[in-house]
């Protein structure tokens, strides 16, 4: 066999390679191209203009308001979900008391993690929908306005999606909500591979929860804080779907609601600027990767040795 | 554009996301241009003389156009609020009983741009489109990408019905200019739209409220309505304020007179400075002062607000006379509604135009590609459409009036806000008036003048501050080479 063993495995990872090649690495080299053109998206011809996109792209103040919104969603989305995701798993996994089981979730925690589960079945478009009645005006439905207003609380009713200076923090909301649950199933998965004799000792040693928590159980499922933290700042790069439904095509309200997925939708399919978009797609590209690395990076952390 | 990162990632990928970053990134090339982008997006060589070399027949007085008796046509309807069903069982019919050995190959598609756009780049696209909707591909960015084929041929060929008058001559004024660029007609505007501020009739008839011709009389009825705790106005809310720049340029047109638009369109500096133009939108904005706008629809969308006003909770609402199909729900919910489109009251009783003045245009765009392989079966399909028996055949089965002049006379319209939408184009005679800079310059109008007008309304920005932006949005179109300019006389 030894002989025939380059050609035996060259003949299978040829096709992979070739259709990776074709489907994933080529698309990226043609938005490269496309960027440096003027291509229109319609025609089949287009100039090549060189950096004039990324001259353009610098001069652009609704990019920079798209680049400000990226960067609060990047930095503000992770940290609540992972939070809010860490807080809800621990609960539903660790943080009961019974007697008979030191360790346990809270009571009815089985339901919990069902009903956390939710937002992930829904599809995107839907939670954008469902959002933009949650924040539309009270006569028209707005469910918040109204509970604002059911508890006394009218000082605090506004027009949300009206006012430029909510609309980014809304897609934080929104995002942040529909994302959770899917973190509390993968920080469940992880706490639940802790074995149990660590938080017995802990308990024995009179730690309460939140040492517990601290000490015990974000060391040991740190691992997997990480790849969701990564995982989460790529998803919050494109935020697409929820800032297109909620609040339109041109970012809501003077634009201020603006992500660069949209911008890039919106210069390629409603301003037939190809090469702007595509200009567009390369930045988002360089952003995204830089993030990814930078938080790993950032996150790196001695493993916790069980042994 | 991090797909291939997602994908790395063990923790689940987001299948949507991964779908429309593909979508976005390899847009409309094939599989087999996708392998280099030379490839992919090249190609321009093949800009052939395909339309030169379009199979044609024999002209004569049975076949003006030429067309050849043997070669199939391919036609895109878009299956939205007409759905397609009028191209089926009323056109083609007509079509097929001159050309009965043309096989048609009828298609209808939601999305136009998503299923045409990789054929327009391949430049093999279909013969005939009904290029509307969502997805519809830019007439403007087709123009100047040189993509769409001359009409000249069709309104100057004899009319289907009479060989003694031409195709142009059937037609209502206004209906070619809508989809001629630079003196070149392009696309084929076929139902014909007037708007206007349309108003919920049973409340007005109920309370006596009357009908406003002057801007004066409107604030008085706003008023007594404002009082009974109905909302004098809506407008299409966060999504679209921009519907309220139709009453104000049309006020500022019969105030000045409609060299007020020419400016404006051929975005001559200071047009929006302009006084009518000014006075207009102050008229608009004392609407906001006198808090004569249902409560919250700065935040609502456009369809919420628009049903708000169709179950009764506003009065006036400036649209278009689609909204009647548009709104069909909401007024079917209450079979005491009617509706009834008024033209927009005067701002001085020495108005240059008269009251009866509207606007109203040819719409619903149909065109024949550059590269279509039976371009001339195309435009004699259209001939078609624009019979009598077509126009008035889709007038009755999709409740729209069309471009052909009289097509509509004869035919009773039952829905009552297309009835009174007839009447007032009927009433106002040649003073009909438009503008264009929606269409030749897209992004001047959304997002900018849009926004503008949506900030104006929030009272966010004072009438002056709201021509200064008006102005800026235009001179970036004016200073913009990219931009292929348009110019109107009158």
């Amino acid at each position: 066999m030894r002989h025939g063993k380059y050609p035996f495995i060259l003949a299978f990872l040829l096709p992979p390679v070739g259709i990776y090649a074709i489907y994933m690495l080529s698309p990226y080299i043609q938005a490269l191209y496309i960027s440096m053109t003027d291509w229109s998206g319609l025609s089949a011809s287009q100039t090549f203009i060189g950096f004039d996109n990324y001259v353009e792209m610098w001069h652009d103040d609704q990019l920079r308001t798209a680049l400000r919104n990226n960067a609060i969603l990047v930095l503000v989305v992770p940290i609540l979900t992972l939070m809010l995701g860490l807080f809800f798993a621990s609960m539903l996994n660790v943080g009961g008391r019974r007697r008979g089981a030191a360790v346990t979730g809270v009571r009815g925690s089985s339901i919990y993690q069902v009903v956390y589960f939710f937002p992930l079945v829904v599809s995107a478009p839907i939670i954008g929908i469902v959002f933009s009645y949650v924040f539309a005006p009270e006569n028209a439905g707005g469910i918040l306005n109204r509970m604002l207003g059911a508890v006394g609380l009218d000082s605090l009713q506004r027009l949300w999606l009206a006012e430029q200076s909510m609309l980014i923090w809304i897609v934080v909301v929104v995002m942040t909500w529909s994302f959770v649950g899917f973190y509390v199933v993968l920080f469940s998965a992880a706490m639940q591979s802790i074995p149990k004799d660590i938080y017995e000792a802990a308990l024995l040693d009179g730690a309460n929860r939140f040492t517990t928590f601290r000490k015990v159980t974000v060391p040991l499922v740190w691992d997997t804080v990480q790849v969701g933290w990564v995982y989460m700042a790529i998803q919050a790069m494109d935020a697409f779907a929820t800032v297109h439904i909620m609040l339109g095509i041109n970012g809501g309200v003077e634009g201020a609601g603006d992500v660069l997925g949209v911008m890039m939708y919106r210069e390629a399919f409603a301003s037939n600027d190809f090469g702007y978009a595509a200009a567009i797609g390369v930045l988002m590209l360089v952003l995204t990767m830089a993030v990814a690395m930078l938080f790993m990076r950032g996150l790196k952390r001695e493993r916790v040795e069980l042994a | 554009m991090s797909s291939s990162i997602e994908r790395s990632i063990p923790a689940g990928s987001n299948r949507r996301t991964f779908l429309q970053r593909v979508a976005l990134t390899g847009v409309a090339l094939g599989p087999g241009g996708a392998f280099l982008a030379s490839c992919a997006t090249g190609g321009g060589d093949d800009d052939d003389d395909e339309a030169e070399e379009a199979p044609s027949a024999d002209v004569s007085e049975d076949n003006p156009l030429g067309v050849p008796e043997d070669q199939p046509l391919e036609i895109y309807i878009f299956d939205g609020g007409f759905g397609d069903e009028y191209a089926t069982e009323i056109h083609q019919p007509i079509f097929s009983e001159r050309w009965p050995n043309i096989q048609i190959d009828h298609h209808a598609a939601v999305d136009i741009a998503g299923e045409l756009q990789a054929r327009f780049v391949a430049g093999d696209p279909p013969d005939f489109i009904n290029n509307s909707g969502d997805g519809q591909m830019d007439p403007g960015q087709l123009i100047s990408d040189g993509l769409l084929y001359d009409l000249s041929e069709l309104f100057d060929a004899p009319s289907w019905d009479d060989p003694n008058v031409t195709v142009r001559d059937t037609l209502l004024p206004g209906a070619i200019e809508a989809g001629t660029r630079n003196g070149t007609p392009y696309v084929l505007n076929y139902a014909f739209t007037v708007f206007g501020l349309w108003y919920n009739k049973t409340l007005m008839d109920e309370n006596g409220w009357p009908v406003p011709t002057t801007w004066q009389e409107m604030m008085d009825v706003c008023a007594d309505i404002a009082a009974t705790g109905i909302a004098p106005w809506v407008y299409q809310g966060v999504t679209a304020p921009r519907y309220m720049n139709w009453p104000l340029l049309s006020m500022a047109a019969k105030l000045a007179g409609p060299e007020v638009l020419v400016a404006i369109d051929n975005l001559e500096p200071g047009a929006w400075g302009h006084e009518a133009v000014r006075e207009s939108a102050a008229a608009i904005l004392s609407l906001r002062e006198n808090n004569y706008f249902l409560p919250g629809v700065e935040g609502m969308e456009f369809r919420d607000a628009q049903g708000q006003w169709a179950r009764g909770a506003a009065v006036f609402c400036p649209s278009g006379s689609w909204i009647e199909n548009e709104e069909a729900d909401a007024i079917a919910e209450n079979p005491t509604f009617e509706l009834a489109v008024m033209p927009d009251p005067l701002l001085s009783p020495d108005s240059v135009m008269p009251l009866e003045t509207i606007r109203a245009t040819a719409g619903e765009p149909y065109i024949v590609p550059a590269d279509a392989a039976n371009p001339r079966a195309a435009m004699e399909y259209m001939r078609a459409m624009l019979s009598l028996e077509g126009a008035r055949g889709f007038s009755e089965m999709v409740t729209s009036l069309t471009s052909v002049a009289g097509a509509a006379e004869g035919v009773t319209i039952e829905a009552p806000g297309l009835a009174s939408a007839q009447a007032a184009l009927q009433a106002a005679g040649d003073n009909v008036i438009n503008w264009f800079y929606p269409s030749w310059y897209g992004e001047m109008e959304n997002p900018g003048i849009d926004q503008a007008t949506g900030a104006l309304l929030r009272a966010e920005i004072t009438v002056d501050e709201w021509v200064e932006r008006c102005e800026g949005v235009a001179t970036e179109v004016r200073e913009d080479d990219s931009i292929d300019k348009q110019t109107r006389e009158s």
